[in-house]
C-alpha cells in the first residue's frame, strides 16, 4: 500500500461520524471544483473531498480534529473563554446579536478551538480556526486562545500545530483590539521558537488578511491544502486597485509554493501522516 | 498663506480668515476697524476650537489625510539634526514607501523608520501613496536588527492607508513579511517608539508598529481596517464610511480609552497641517521624554515589558471553568 493510501484508509476509519457543517445541506451537493453533483455522504466519507475531482470542501474545526488526532485523544482547553463586545459595535446588526446568531448556527462559542492531543501517538498542541464562525476571523478570544496554546506548548515543550481557516483575517467588530492580537500571537511564537519549539502551520481555504499576516505565515514548516485561497489582500481589492485581470492561480496554495512561501502542498488524506513524519524530524 | 486644500468643516473658519485678511490689509485702519480685527481674531479662535473639539471620527480621517499634513520627510527635516538614509532590503529593491536611516535627535543617535505617502505627485507615485511592498517591511526589519546589535533605539513613524494590495506584493509575500516583522520586533532588545503620525492602516501599519511606547497624534487614526473597507464589507457600500468610522473607535481618544496606546501627542489648534513647526516641536518633546523613560528601563526587563504590553491586549469573558479544562 502506498503511503497515501495507507493514510487514506487510516483517516477514513476515524471520520465515520463526519460533521455535517461545511458541506451544504441536502443529500446531494454540487462540487465547486468540477461542478459535478455528488452524493454528500460519499464526500463526508472521503474527509470532505469531492469523489469526482478531489476538490477540498471546507470542514469544521471539530471534524478536522477527528481527522487529524488519535481517536478520543483531544483534550479541549480554554473553552471557558467567550467573546464580548468591547466597542459596542453595530453595523446593520449589533455585534452582540451577531455573536449569538453565529454561536447558535455553528454550535461553537468562538472561531478557535485549542487543546492537547495525540497524532499517531505523538503528543502535541493543536489549535484551529473554524472558517464558518464570522469567517474564522481573529478577535480577542481567538488571539487569547492561540497565545495561551503557544505558551502551553512552550512550557510543556510540545510541538505545535495550528490549522487556519480564516477568510476574515482580523475581526473588524473588535476594531484595534483584533489588530493587536496579531502582535500578541506573533510575540508568543517568538518566545516559543527561542525556547526550541517546533511549529507547523497548516493553511486551509481560505487564509487571508491579518491571520495570514501573523501566525499562519510563521510556521517552521508551512503546509497548505491544495487550491486553498491564501493571501494578504482579498482578490477583489487587488483587482479594484490595479484594474487588470488576475493570474488564474493567483493566491492559491500552489501559487504560494511557487513563490516560496509554502513548504508543501498536502492533500487532506495525507495530512495526518505528513505532520507526524515532520514532527519526527525535529522533535525527539 | 492661503490654504490650498480646505476640508468641508474648515470652510467657515477660512471664510472668516479671508475677511480678516481684507481688514488687516486696509491702510490706516480706523479705531473701529481695529476693534473688528481684534474681535474677529477672537472669534476665529473660538470657532476653530469649537469645531475641532467636536470632530466626527470621519472628519478626523480627513484631517489625517490632509494633503498639507506633515509627512515623514517633513518631520525628518524638522526633528533631526542629521539623517543618514540607508537604502534597500538586500533581496529585491528599495521601497520608497518606508524610509530608513540613522538620525540624531538632539544629539541622540537613533534608527529611524518612517512610512511616507508622498507630497508631490512624483513622490506619491514613487511610494504608492504610502502603501509598502514586502521589500519595504524587509528593509525596515533588516535595519532594525542591525540597530539593535549596535544599541541604537528605534523610532517608527506610521502613516499608511495599508500595505499595497497588488500582484507583485502578493507574489513576494506581503503576508509573510508583515508576520515576520511582528515576530522579530517583539525580540529586539532596544527601546522602540512607534508614532502614528497620520493613517494607521491595519496590518500595513502594525508591520512597523510593535514597540514599547505607542503614541498616536491627536488627529491621526489607527484601525484594523480603513473606514471605506469596513463600510464596503459590513454595510455593502462605501457610502457608509462615516458610520464605519464611528463604529471602529479608532480616533486617538478612543484608542487611549481602550488602553491600546500610551500617549496622544497634541496637535496645534486646527490640526497639524496648520503649523508644521509647532507640531514637530510638540512631537519632539514627546519623543525625547519617551526615549529617556525607556532608556531607564533595565535591559533585562525591556522585552518582558513589551511582551506583557501586547499580551494584555484583548477583551473577553472568562466563564466559570469546567472541571475538565486544564
Amino acid at each position: 500500500m502506498s503511503t497515501a493510501n495507507q493514510a487514506k484508509s487510516e483517516m477514513a476509519s476515524t471520520s465515520h461520524s463526519a460533521n455535517k457543517r461545511g458541506v451544504p445541506e441536502g443529500l446531494w451537493i454540487r462540487c465547486d471544483g468540477c461542478e459535478a453533483t455528488v452524493y454528500k455522504k460519499q464526500v463526508e466519507q472521503q474527509l470532505g473531498l469531492c469523489p469526482e475531482c478531489g476538490h477540498h470542501f471546507k470542514i469544521s474545526a471539530n471534524e478536522r480534529i477527528r481527522q487529524l488526532l488519535d481517536e478520543d485523544s483531544f483534550e479541549e482547553w480554554f473553552s471557558e473563554l467567550a467573546p464580548c463586545d468591547p466597542l459596542n459595535f453595530a453595523d446593520k446588526k449589533p455585534y452582540k446579536d451577531r455573536l449569538v446568531a453565529e454561536q447558535k448556527r455553528t454550535g461553537l462559542k468562538e472561531a478557535c478551538i485549542a487543546g492537547r492531543g495525540y497524532m499517531r501517538g505523538r503528543p502535541l498542541i493543536l489549535a484551529l480556526t473554524d472558517s464558518s464562525f464570522i469567517m474564522g476571523s481573529m478577535g480577542s478570544v481567538v488571539g487569547e486562545k492561540l497565545t495561551r496554546s503557544i505558551e502551553q506548548a512552550t512550557e510543556q515543550k510540545l510541538p505545535l500545530v495550528i490549522v487556519s481557516g480564516s477568510g476574515g483575517g482580523a475581526r473588524m467588530h473588535e476594531g484595534i483590539l483584533s489588530l493587536m492580537q496579531m502582535g500578541k500571537v506573533s510575540a508568543a511564537l517568538a518566545r516559543y521558537r527561542d525556547a526550541g519549539g517546533f511549529f507547523i502551520s497548516v493553511l486551509t481555504n481560505p487564509t487571508m488578511g491579518g491571520v495570514a499576516a501573523s501566525f499562519a505565515s510563521l510556521g517552521d514548516i508551512v503546509l497548505a491544502e491544495p487550491k486553498a485561497l491564501i493571501g494578504f489582500a482579498g482578490p477583489r481589492v487587488v483587482k479594484e486597485t490595479i484594474k487588470i485581470e488576475l493570474p488564474e492561480d493567483f493566491q492559491t496554495s500552489e501559487f504560494l509554493m511557487e513563490h516560496g512561501f509554502v513548504d508543501r502542498v498536502v492533500s487532506r488524506p495525507e495530512l495526518r501522516l505528513e505532520i507526524a513524519r515532520l514532527i519526527d524530524y525535529c522533535v525527539s | 498663506m492661503a490654504p490650498t486644500h480646505v476640508l468641508p468643516f474648515e470652510k467657515p473658519i477660512v471664510e472668516l480668515e479671508q475677511q480678516l485678511e481684507k481688514l488687516e490689509n486696509q491702510p490706516d485702519p480706523s479705531p473701529s476697524t481695529r476693534e473688528s480685527i481684534r474681535n474677529m481674531r477672537v472669534e476665529i479662535n473660538r470657532m476653530r476650537r469649537e469645531i475641532f473639539e467636536t470632530l466626527d471620527p470621519w472628519d478626523v480621517v480627513q484631517v489625517s489625510r490632509h494633503p498639507d499634513r506633515p509627512q515623514t520627510l517633513d518631520y525628518i527635516e524638522l526633528l533631526f539634526d542629521e539623517f543618514v538614509e540607508l537604502h534597500g532590503d538586500r533581496a529585491f529593491g528599495d521601497d520608497r514607501a518606508i524610509l530608513t536611516g540613522f538620525a540624531k535627535l538632539e544629539g541622540q543617535k537613533v534608527l529611524f523608520v518612517g512610512q511616507h505617502k508622498g507630497r508631490t505627485l512624483k513622490e506619491r507615485e514613487e511610494c504608492f501613496y504610502g502603501c509598502a511592498h514586502p521589500e519595504g517591511y524587509r528593509k525596515a526589519i533588516n535595519k532594525m536588527e542591525m540597530a539593535t546589535r549596535f544599541g541604537l533605539p528605534i523610532i517608527c513613524f506610521i502613516d499608511t492607508p495599508g500595505a499595497y494590495p497588488g500582484i507583485g506584493a502578493e507574489e513576494r509575500g506581503q503576508a509573510y513579511s508583515i508576520a515576520h516583522n511582528l515576530r522579530e520586533m517583539s525580540t529586539f532588545n532596544t527601546p522602540i517608539i512607534c508614532v502614528v503620525i497620520g493613517e494607521g492602516g491595519s496590518g500595513g501599519a502594525l508591520g512597523i508598529g510593535i514597540g514599547d511606547h505607542i503614541c498616536v497624534m491627536e488627529y491621526a487614526y489607527y484601525s484594523v481596517i480603513s473606514p471605506e473597507g469596513c463600510a464596503g464589507i459590513l454595510w455593502k457600500s462605501v457610502q457608509h464610511k462615516d458610520k464605519a468610522a464611528r463604529a471602529l473607535k479608532f480616533t486617538s481618544k478612543s484608542l487611549l480609552e481602550l488602553g491600546v496606546i500610551d500617549e496622544i501627542i497634541p496637535e496645534p489648534l486646527g490640526g497639524a497641517h496648520r503649523d508644521h513647526w509647532q507640531t514637530a516641536t510638540m512631537l519632539k518633546g514627546s519623543l525625547l521624554k519617551a526615549l529617556k523613560d525607556l532608556q531607564a528601563v533595565p535591559k533585562d526587563q525591556l522585552l518582558d515589558r513589551r511582551y506583557q504590553k501586547f499580551r494584555n491586549y484583548g477583551v473577553f469573558e472568562e466563564q466559570v471553568a469546567n472541571a475538565d479544562t486544564e
